[in-house]
């Protein structure tokens, strides 16, 4: 098992320039947004002096290379630099805001399994059927409705009109965090499972149609049985690529909807530094985020190559 | 009749359309394997042999239904039991191998889990004593070395090594009758004897009856006691081996003799069937094979013939031939 996981340190490897590539896009980036840190950071106190001292101070006089230069050089020694808005190391902020996004993350992911695999696994056994008809009709329309629209009608419908949830925020202890998630949770996974439920109900199709579920069937297996132990892994293989792309468009979407219930994530953090021009924060997430987005493609691959014992990575020829 | 382990009698296999019968792919089909029994069906692609097995296993693909007839188990209808009950004969009274190993294996489950999945399902068996009994049967088809292969996927394995796992997985519950679906046709030559010595060499030692479908009549001559010839889903000879494939009266058995190599007498000239066999939407009236048939008549395309005795225990359905005995 362990042998067929090699590929992980050359991939590790191979993501070192794309994440130059990407700290080098944010940089310029940011910086070509108009407007001006210290300005932002004075606001109405700001006179032409305070703002020029500020600026020599954070450094924002020198050319953009030099600057550029010295946030990779800082970067080497693992300093992401200081949050110009509040003044502590941007990977304090970070430390703060990355397992909101994460569990946010996780939890919508498991929750889409739990939304698709039973969907699925209904419209796959019967294809045509009544029951399948439903299942793709509801894909049609989760793929239809903005992921924003959906999280604020669940908001109004569950948090506003029958107070089930609140609102918005991420509570206190670890419980709160699961009932605080739900909602935004659900948002992300509602938006995700039609892509899940389209992959894993034609490959259920195809391996229902196999021979080695004869196989099983022979064997007098059937029902819940045959379906956990000869479709659903087998199912699985292909759904795991798409699930992996989609896992990046929804670390995207996770951001917006962190707006929309208010969530402490990564999103907030992003949204708010942008608008004060915290270049560092703004260089951080970014980082963060890119990074987190080559790991989720390695994860992929780890699954992969754990679901199915034909595939080895290491020889795969990788474009 | 009741001493016999399965009885087919009057099968009919098709689709159905809004309900009603619409295509009928094995027509009239009966058949009966006594325990202990090697029984044979050959006949050329297309001609029901897979379908007729796998009604037996109540395994037919979706959209192909049992339209009438009789499927009778030890005395039991197949047919008019409730499903739970017919699965709990899968295994332990009926097993069934398949042509094309690879597929038939799932491919990413260990070998030795695949077979161990019967034993813990009706011996109701621990996991660790299932896997033995797994590896006991793996040495028993011959794999050698079986503790290492147990553990081994699919793909990692030879398509004969890959047949014994198959064989070894339907024979782990003590069936009394196993279903073949050319089990050897995939293999080549070398394997191919390999693996029927295996398979015949379990079931004389366990008295397993054998239903075994192929197209090479030499391997029904190897294997089996008695035998079908199956043509266009209709049965249109049988009996024991050495009477059809001796005394051979279907002309389209003749037909099948006539065009394969016979090692005994490499001289002879192999003589093809002229023609196809009739597909499903244009099979004529009458005898299916009286287009393709040197001695058909008129009355030939007007029905089809009834099956007759030719000999004791001998069947064949063809009017110009099989009139001896009546
Ligand atoms: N799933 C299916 N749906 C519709 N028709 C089918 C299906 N499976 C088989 N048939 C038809 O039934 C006929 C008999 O098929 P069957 O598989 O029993 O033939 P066979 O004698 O086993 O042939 P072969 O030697 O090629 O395995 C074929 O002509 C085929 O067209
Ligand atoms: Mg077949």
């Amino acid at each position: 098992m362990l042998h067929r996981l090699r590929f992980i340190p050359a991939r590790l490897i191979q993501s070192i320039p794309v994440a130059f590539g990407v700290t080098l896009i944010v940089f310029f980036m940011a910086h070509l947004l108009p407007g001006n840190a210290a300005l932002a950071l004075l606001g109405q106190r700001a006179t032409a002096e305070s703002v020029a001292a500020l600026t020599t101070q954070l450094g924002l006089d020198r050319p953009l290379p030099e600057q550029y230069l010295i946030f990779l050089a800082q970067l080497f020694q693992g300093n992401l630099g200081t949050s110009l808005t509040y003044q502590v190391p941007v990977s304090d902020l970070l430390v703060q805001a990355v397992p909101v996004t994460l569990a946010l993350l996780l939890y919508a992911l498991i929750l889409s399994l739990f939304i698709s695999i039973p969907l699925a696994a209904l419209a796959a056994f019967r294809p045509g059927g009544s029951r399948d008809l439903g299942v793709r009709g509801f894909t049609l329309v989760g793929q239809g409705m903005p992921q924003f629209w959906v999280g604020i009608m669940l908001l109004l419908i569950f948090a506003v009109r029958f107070r089930l949830f609140p609102v918005g925020g991420y509570g206190t202890t670890q419980l709160d965090h699961l009932y605080f998630l739900f909602l935004p949770a659900l948002t992300l996974a509602i938006s995700m499972s039609p892509t899940i439920i389209r992959s894993l109900r034609s490959s259920m199709i195809n391996v229902l149609e196999s021979e080695y579920v004869g196989t099983a069937k022979s064997k007098g297996s059937y029902g819940i049985s045959l379906f956990r132990g000869h479709v659903l892994r087998n199912a699985a293989i292909p759904t795991v690529s798409v699930i992996g792309v989609n896992l990046g468009f929804l670390v995207g979407g996770s951001l917006v909807i962190e707006r929309v219930f208010a969530l402490p994530g990564l999103g907030s953090l992003m949204i708010n530094s942008i608008f004060s021009r915290d270049f560092p924060t703004v260089q951080g997430v970014t980082l963060f985020v890119a990074l987190f987005v080559v790991v989720i493609g390695i994860l992929t691959d780890v699954v992969y190559t754990m679901l199915d014992p034909r595939v080895d990575m290491s020889k795969a020829v990788r474009a | 009749m009741t001493d016999m382990l399965l009885e087919v009698e009057n099968l009919v296999i098709g689709m159905r359309r809004a309900g009603r019968p619409d295509a009928v792919i094995v027509d009239d089909v009966s058949f009966s394997v006594a325990a202990h029994e090697r029984f044979g069906i050959v006949g050329e692609s297309g001609s029901g042999k897979s379908l007729t097995l796998r009604a037996v296993a109540g395994l037919l693909p979706k959209g192909v239904e049992v339209l009438s007839g009789r499927i009778a188990y030890a005395g039991k209808s197949l047919t008019g039991m409730p499903p739970q009950e017919r699965r709990r004969l899968m295994g332990p009274e009926i097993a069934m191998i398949f042509q094309e190993p690879m597929t038939a294996l799932n491919p990413v489950i260990r070998v030795g889990e695949q077979i161990a999945e019967g034993p813990r399902r009706h011996l109701g068996l621990s996991k660790k004593a299932a896997n033995t009994v797994a590896i006991e049967m793996m040495a028993r088809t011959g794999i050698p070395d079986p503790e290492r292969r147990a553990r081994a996927y699919p793909h990692e394995l030879s398509g004969g090594l890959r047949q014994r796992i198959m064989i070894a997985m339907a024979v782990s519950c003590n069936p009394r009758l196993l279903l073949c679906d050319e089990p050897t046709t995939a293999l080549d030559v070398t394997v191919q004897h390999q693996v029927l010595k295996v398979l015949e060499g379990l079931c004389a030692d366990t008295g397993t009856a054998l239903i075994f479908v192929t197209h090479d009549l030499a391997v029904v001559n190897q294997t089996c006691t008695d035998m079908a010839v199956m043509y266009s889903g209709h049965i249109v000879e049988s009996g024991t081996v050495a009477d059809v494939l001796g005394d051979a009266r279907h002309p389209y058995t003749q037909g099948l003799l006539g065009s394969a190599p016979d090692f005994d007498r490499p001289e002879r000239r192999l003589v093809p069937i002229p023609g196809f066999p009739p597909s499903l939407t244009s099979r004529p009236a009458g005898c299916p094979f009286a287009p393709r048939c040197a001695l058909a008549v008129d009355d030939c395309s007007k029905a089809m013939p009834t099956t007759e005795l030719v000999a004791p225990g001998h069947t064949a359905a063809c009017i110009m031939t099989a009139g001896v005995l009546a």
